[in-house]
């Protein structure tokens, strides 16, 4: 039996026969959709929130615009998106850990973290985070004292959150260019935290 | 293991910081079907809680109608767009099964 006996997936055509209803009418063309394909591929990604991040550590002023109105702030940077959503930068404490979720679907800042991660839409990490956050950092491998309060953020299609982690100690010396490559996906998520020695 | 762990890609720990490692798209056509619902809006074709409506309900749809592993996030994406662009008029479900019933009876290697 050769690859040419499968069935095609029923989604696949599915989504073809959508594009081209839609294309053949002129409401979009192919080089738009590459266009858009592109630009998520290679322009926007953890590493735009990275640059966020790095630049708030370092500049008090632009940390303070940042918690302010985040969406103006990330555009000092350049970086934006088309949906017109709020983003809200939520700063971690020593004594306050944030975590972001959408518990509905699968909200999240893509101008500043690019596309979610798989883990960040299934049910699972939905569902659980808001009733049982602890556990569930845990199994990303952190580790919160039990003093820390965790806050749980559930974005919407009007609010999008993204966590401004803590800068780690031992860091005094860096410069933003050499704290940006520290600042992980995952700290900006509030599933992890930044070291100061990143693998 | 624990259910997130089964969730996390293996890759994580050593991929470059732009995409941390994580495969966004699995098939070619969710990156097309995602393409598509962008290009249409950022024309202007519809405003982004038409369709985070449509997604949220074809999320909660699936999330009932079938087992964990087997939950698909791009055939809710796909739903939820299909949807939307019934609801704009941009299709009949007629027209669309039509086609689709053409695409799947092409000869394998049609495009080669």
């Amino acid at each position: 039996m050769s690859d040419h006996d499968h069935a095609p997936d029923p989604l696949a055509i599915r989504a073809e026969a959508l594009e081209k209803l839609l294309t053949d009418q002129g409401l979009v063309t192919a080089e738009a959709i590459e266009g858009v394909i592109r630009h998520y591929a290679e322009d926007v990604g953890p590493m735009n929130g990275a640059r966020v991040v790095a630049r708030a550590w370092t500049d008090p002023a632009y940390r303070e615009r940042l918690l302010e109105n985040g969406r103006e702030a990330i555009a000092e940077l350049g970086f934006g998106g088309a949906q017109g959503e709020r983003l809200v930068v939520v700063e971690n404490e020593p004594q306050v850990h944030n975590v972001v979720v959408c518990t509905l679907c699968s909200c999240y800042p893509w101008p500043v973290l690019g596309l979610p991660p798989s883990w960040y839409k299934d049910p699972a990490y939905r569902s659980r985070v808001v009733r049982e956050p602890r556990a569930v950092l845990r199994e990303f491998g952190l580790e919160l004292p039990d003093e820390t309060e965790v806050r749980v953020w559930d974005s919407s299609a009007e609010i999008r959150y993204m966590v401004l982690p803590q800068r780690p100690v031992g860091t005094e010396s860096l410069s933003e260019a050499d704290l940006a490559p520290l600042v992980s996906r995952d700290a900006m998520i509030g599933v992890a935290q930044v070291e100061a020695n990143r693998e | 293991m624990s259910e997130i762990d089964q969730l996390l890609p293996d890759e994580d720990a050593g991929a470059p910081p732009r995409s941390n490692g994580e495969i966004v798209f699995e098939a070619p056509w969710e990156s097309r079907v995602f393409g598509l619902t962008l290009a249409l809006h950022d024309a202007g074709r519809f405003e982004w809680p038409e369709f985070q409506f449509a997604l949220i309900t074809a999320i909660a749809r699936h999330e009932k109608s079938v087992e964990p592993e087997a939950y698909h996030y791009w055939g809710c994406w796909l739903e939820a767009f299909r949807a939307v662009a019934s609801q704009k008029g941009w299709l009949t479900e007629a027209a669309l099964s039509g086609l689709e019933s053409e695409l799947a009876a092409r000869p394998h290697g049609h495009d080669h």
